[in-house]
């Protein structure tokens, strides 16, 4: 009803919807047995980009759970996003194969031509940059993921390639 | 049609074989994608079908197609299984990988797939354990328990339903065997988990895989949809981890599953007695499921046979970091570090000398290359104070600051700490700062070195204020050593209990990075 004079509101209302149709959905096939809560996490971020605070009231209802144990789920593991992240996500790996590689240099490089520091994302909202430490290519370090697509022997020269690909 | 294969394993995609895929299939060939055979500084690599055989050429990229068509590229490797690489090996878990097309069901069947399984069915399972145990497999996730026994414990348990977990989190850096084997192989593991779901009396399995792992999932994923007939009535589940470390711990992994938290359960009750859900489990690390089909199809003792001590069998190595030819290296144990290193690995990708080698992940030990003569062995490698894990062998040349990565252990145990007991969840912290404080002392020597001297005990046990502490590096490093000790021994697992390994060797093996003297043995060359 207030919806009319405050759209940011009718944003988010529509997205908490959604969410509860997903969450709705997802318990239909699947059932609310404990054990499906990560895998509907993985799905809400999959779906929604991240786990919005405001879904952990209804999946705990949904499951059966108090928020807090839903919250404590949610921020345990690193790959739960609580804020949407940029447009890119481009994630480079810290592990020692790819510091061993010349990785740290890497890192630096690419908070450079990116625009943003490591685990931030640009003003902008084009990009995100985060660490991930291995992604199993250890021989060919050092080692991206650019919007999920991996890329090895990144230097300076593929960080400009990267670059390009997310201004575009 | 001419017909060529190119892998689609994560690091040969990476390396940029989907383009030359791409434009093989553009240039009418039939494109068989593969796992990846394993050696990287071949990669990408195209295998052209000929009369002869399969025909390599590698490393090569997408605008090299026409050459490679017409057999005139210079990086022709002819028959890649007679490279040195690989005519070394003894593959046993491995030998499919980069053959075949990984979901191909009839390439399985036809390269000596499902024969475990069937020798197994068609024994009674305590049989099937006995044949584990005489096969001598320990666990390859790393702590080497004997897997037969781990399954006995299983099978003696009340009635009852129970299940089968693998361990696919392979979280270690300087390791990628897991995922080449089930994005080339998969059959391979789903034939590993219904055998061990034969001899334990189970019908449910899991394989938990770790997130950054996408192509393994997908292809685990696919392969379980195609097998469900060939395992029935057993059944098998992918679960996507999240980006914890620690759920590579076998308690904190089962709470995962279970939708909690990933924090490490205390032991016992041992999660072959009460594991997933509460019931007896077995929980196997993927290498260690996947030795199982050979070891039923060929018998105990042919993997018996090959192998060092009480290390049996043999052990898919892993060459990582700063080395000219890493990749996957299947060889039974005993080999010696430096002949994996040197001889297989060719020393370092830069050309300059190996200074230090970890082995075994973030938390395995560093070591010089005075200590290369060391057999690839659990003893062994445990009583030179380090440890095998997961045999992931990363390699450093000369440039490499082993305080950094000292610095590093702490930080990523810091990160990656499920925060249930305290000397690994702060510990690591104050691990961190110690390793600043001797980084930046170091730095700044001799000045700050002179401020260091004695007395640090009384100050900074009476006040934290940085002021007051001594930040000198004898007297830092003393306190790492004392955090260590209360790290290794207060830890519930082996995150905080071990990351003691890689911080104490870098100190004990190259001190002088920590601004102390050089020890004997490098100082006198
Ligand atoms: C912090 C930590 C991380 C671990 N990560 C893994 C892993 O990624 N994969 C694995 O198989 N075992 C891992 N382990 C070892 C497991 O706890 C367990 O020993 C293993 O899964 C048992 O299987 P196995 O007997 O076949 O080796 C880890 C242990 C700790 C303490
Ligand atoms: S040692 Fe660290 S990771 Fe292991 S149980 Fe304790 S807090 Fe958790
Ligand atoms: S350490 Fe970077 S991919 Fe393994």
């Amino acid at each position: 009803m207030h919806s009319l004079e405050n759209p940011r509101e009718d944003a988010t209302l529509i997205r908490l919807e959604a969410a509860d149709a997903l969450i709705a959905q997802w318990t239909r096939r699947h059932g609310a047995a404990r054990d499906q809560l990560l895998p509907l996490l993985h799905m809400l971020q999959e779906e929604m980009g991240f786990v919005d605070d405001a879904l952990v009231a209804p999946i705990a209802a949904a499951f059966n759970l108090s928020r807090a144990d839903v919250h404590g789920v949610v921020t345990f593991y690193h790959d739960f996003r609580r804020v949407p992240a940029g447009r890119h996500v481009v994630k480079i790996c810290r592990a020692e194969s790819c510091q061993a590689r010349g990785g740290a240099a890497i890192e630096a490089a690419a908070a450079e031509r990116l625009g943003v520091a490591m685990g931030g994302t640009r003003r902008d909202g084009q990009v995100t940059l985060e660490a991930v430490y291995c992604l199993g290519l250890c021989a060919v370090g050092p080692n991206a993921l650019v919007d999920g697509r991996p890329v090895a022997r990144v230097d300076v020269g593929r960080l400009d390639a990267i670059a390009r690909e997310i201004a575009a | 049609m001419k017909r060529v294969y190119v892998s689609r394993d994560m690091a040969s995609v990476a390396l940029g074989a989907d383009e030359i895929a791409r434009t093989l299939a553009q240039a009418g060939c039939d494109v068989v994608r593969t796992g990846s055979r394993g050696l990287f500084s071949i990669e990408p690599l195209v295998e052209v079908e000929m009369p002869e055989g399969r025909i390599g050429y590698g490393p090569v990229g997408a605008a090299d197609v026409g050459k490679i068509l017409d057999g005139t590229h210079p990086h022709r490797l002819g028959d890649v299984g007679a490279l040195p690489f690989f005519a070394s090996q003894q593959r046993f878990t491995f030998a499919r990988c980069g053959i075949t097309d990984p979901l191909s069901l009839e390439d399985y069947a036809a390269h000596g797939g499902w024969r475990g399984l069937d020798a197994a069915r068609a024994a009674a399972p305590q049989q099937v354990v006995d044949i584990v145990k005489a096969s001598g497999l320990r666990g390859r996730g790393g702590a080497g328990f004997p897997t037969g026994i781990k399954w006995q414990t299983v099978l003696d348990a009340p009635d009852g339903p129970r299940f089968i977990v693998c361990n696919a989190d392979e979280g270690d850096s300087g390791t990628f065997a897991d995922r080449m084997l089930m994005e080339g192989d998969p059959y391979c593991l789903i034939e590993g988990m219904a055998i061990a779901a034969h001899a334990v009396g189970a019908s449910r399995g899991y394989i938990y895989i770790r997130s950054e792992y996408p192509f393994a999932i997908d292809t685990m994923r696919a392969a379980i949809d195609r097998a469900a007939g060939r395992i029935a009535p057993f059944v098998i589940e992918v679960r996507a981890g999240a980006g914890a470390y620690v759920c590579g711990e076998e308690t904190a992994l089962l709470d995962s599953i279970e939708g909690k938290r990933g924090q490490v359960r205390a032991k016992p009750p041992l999660p072959a007695l009460k594991g997933l859900f509460g019931k007896p489990t077995v929980i196997n690390n993927v290498l260690s499921l996947a030795a199982v089909p050979f070891i039923l199809a060929e018998g105990a003792q042919a993997y018996a046979d090959v192998g060092f001590g009480r290390s049996r069998g043999t052990m898919p190595v892993q060459l990582a970091g700063n080395v000219k030819h890493g990749g996957l290296y299947e060889v039974g144990f005993g080999i010696t570090l430096g002949e994996l290193v040197n001889d297989i690995g060719g020393g370092t990708e830069s050309g300059r000398p190996v200074r230090a080698v970890q082995v075994g992940g973030p938390l395995g030990a560093y070591f010089p290359p005075s200590m290369f003569h060391l057999p690839f062995d659990y003893e062994a490698f445990a009583q030179a104070g380090g440890l095998i894990g997961h045999a992931g062998i990363t390699v450093f040349d000369d440039t490499a600051d082993m305080a950094q990565m000292a610095r590093f252990a702490m930080e990523f145990c810091a990160v990656e700490s499920c925060g249930k007991c305290t000397p690994c969840r702060i510990g690591s912290t104050r691990g961190v700062e110690v390793m600043d404080r001797i980084i930046a002392a170091r730095d700044a020597a001799p000045v700050a070195a002179e401020g260091a001297a004695g007395g640090y005990l009384g100050e900074a046990l009476h006040s934290r204020a940085p002021s007051r502490i001594d930040t000198g590096i004898e007297a830092q490093t003393a306190l790492l050593r004392d955090l260590c000790d209360t790290m290794k021994f207060g830890s519930l697992c082996a995150l905080g209990g071990f990351t003691p390994y890689p911080v104490l060797s870098a100190l004990d093996h190259f001190p002088e990075d920590f601004g102390a003297p050089a020890p004997i043995e490098q100082a006198a060359e």
